[in-house]
């Protein structure tokens, strides 16, 4: 019974928090398990989407890079939540076209001591020029090894540095443990 | 030493290295989720190939795409060109980019900042 409340009540929460995440006209969107094959599958389906949808080769190839970085983001990020006897790697995107771009949505639990330095992070990419950013990104690159995951700690600053445009981003509690962040990437065309 | 001729895949780049002619070519799109596992052979190929090198080696990038993993491992692969480099050997890294590709000119002059090694900027006009 208890195992059955906590189930329903997280998934309850993440339908709430993936509504949030659609936005503009949807080409693709996806909720469920993050795995490599599910980021490799969508990455095919999303480029055949996009050479019918796009003449234009350099927003579709910027596009496809953010992309890239996005989902790979994702798959590297997500924290695992135990739910009664099993655990989720839950996650969430949202490609659409909005009347200035391109957006990208993505949505994973993190743990919550986590949530404070993703945030001052975003915060201190979203505080630079186009200049420092490209100064911060050589840092990283030349300074910085790798995570367990395999992240270089590059992927926020490139999709910042790609778009010319600010990070938005949203965190929801889910329980004092866990929130679900949300990140939003536009593509201005 | 021998040859390395990997072919691309829809995730990663065609590379061929031969340590004859002293020409590497690494071109397609870098976006696998595990880079390093990829790159490692590369590496430790210059490794041994920094033995013995050729009178001259030309390298040549042609990356539609690469993931930020790659950047990391890309500039693995320069640092041991930069190294050849130091031991006297002549070394030149072909950049390709698009044309207006701004991001590809862009990420080849982030590492033309950072490698002690001569960079050529190329245009691929269609």
């Amino acid at each position: 019974m208890q195992a059955e409340k906590q189930r329903s009540s997280m998934s309850d929460f993440l339908n709430q928090c993936y509504a949030q995440m659609h936005k503009g006209d949807i080409i693709v969107a996806y909720k469920g398990t993050i795995n490599a094959d599910v980021i490799a599958d969508t990455l095919g389906l999303v480029e055949t989407k996009l050479d019918d949808l796009l003449e234009h080769s350099l927003v579709r190839k910027k596009l496809y890079n953010v992309l890239v970085e996005c989902l790979q983001n994702l798959y590297h990020h997500v924290d695992s939540v135990q739910v009664s006897d099993s655990s989720q790697n839950f996650g969430a995107f949202v490609l659409s076209r909005t009347d200035t771009g391109y957006r990208i949505s993505t949505g994973n639990m993190v743990k919550s001591d986590k949530s404070l330095i993703l945030k001052e992070k975003i915060d201190k990419i979203n505080s630079l020029s186009k200049d420092e950013l490209k100064d911060f990104y050589k840092f990283v690159l030349n300074n910085q090894t790798f995570s367990e995951k395999g992240g270089g700690g590059l992927g926020l600053i490139d999709m910042a540095r790609k778009t010319g445009n600010k990070l938005e981003y949203q965190f929801s509690s889910f329980n004092p443990e866990f929130d679900f962040f949300n990140l939003n990437v536009l593509i201005t065309e | 030493m021998e040859l390395i001729n990997i072919e691309g895949t829809p995730k990663t780049p065609t590379v061929s290295m031969d340590p004859n002619s002293g020409v590497v070519e690494i071109k397609g799109r870098s976006i696998p989720e595990n880079s390093i596992e990829f790159y490692k052979p590369l590496v430790d190929w210059l490794d041994e190939y920094a033995k013995g090198p050729a009178a001259k080696t030309v390298v040549n990038i042609r990356l539609e795409y690469f993931n930020t993993a790659s950047s990391k491992c890309i500039l693995d692969v320069f640092k041991k060109l930069e190294v050849l480099k130091k031991n006297s050997a002549d070394v030149i890294i072909n950049w390709y980019y698009e044309e207006d590709d701004e991001d590809m000119l862009e990420a080849g002059e982030d590492y033309e900042s950072i490698i002690k090694v001569p960079f050529k900027m190329i245009q691929i006009v269609d």
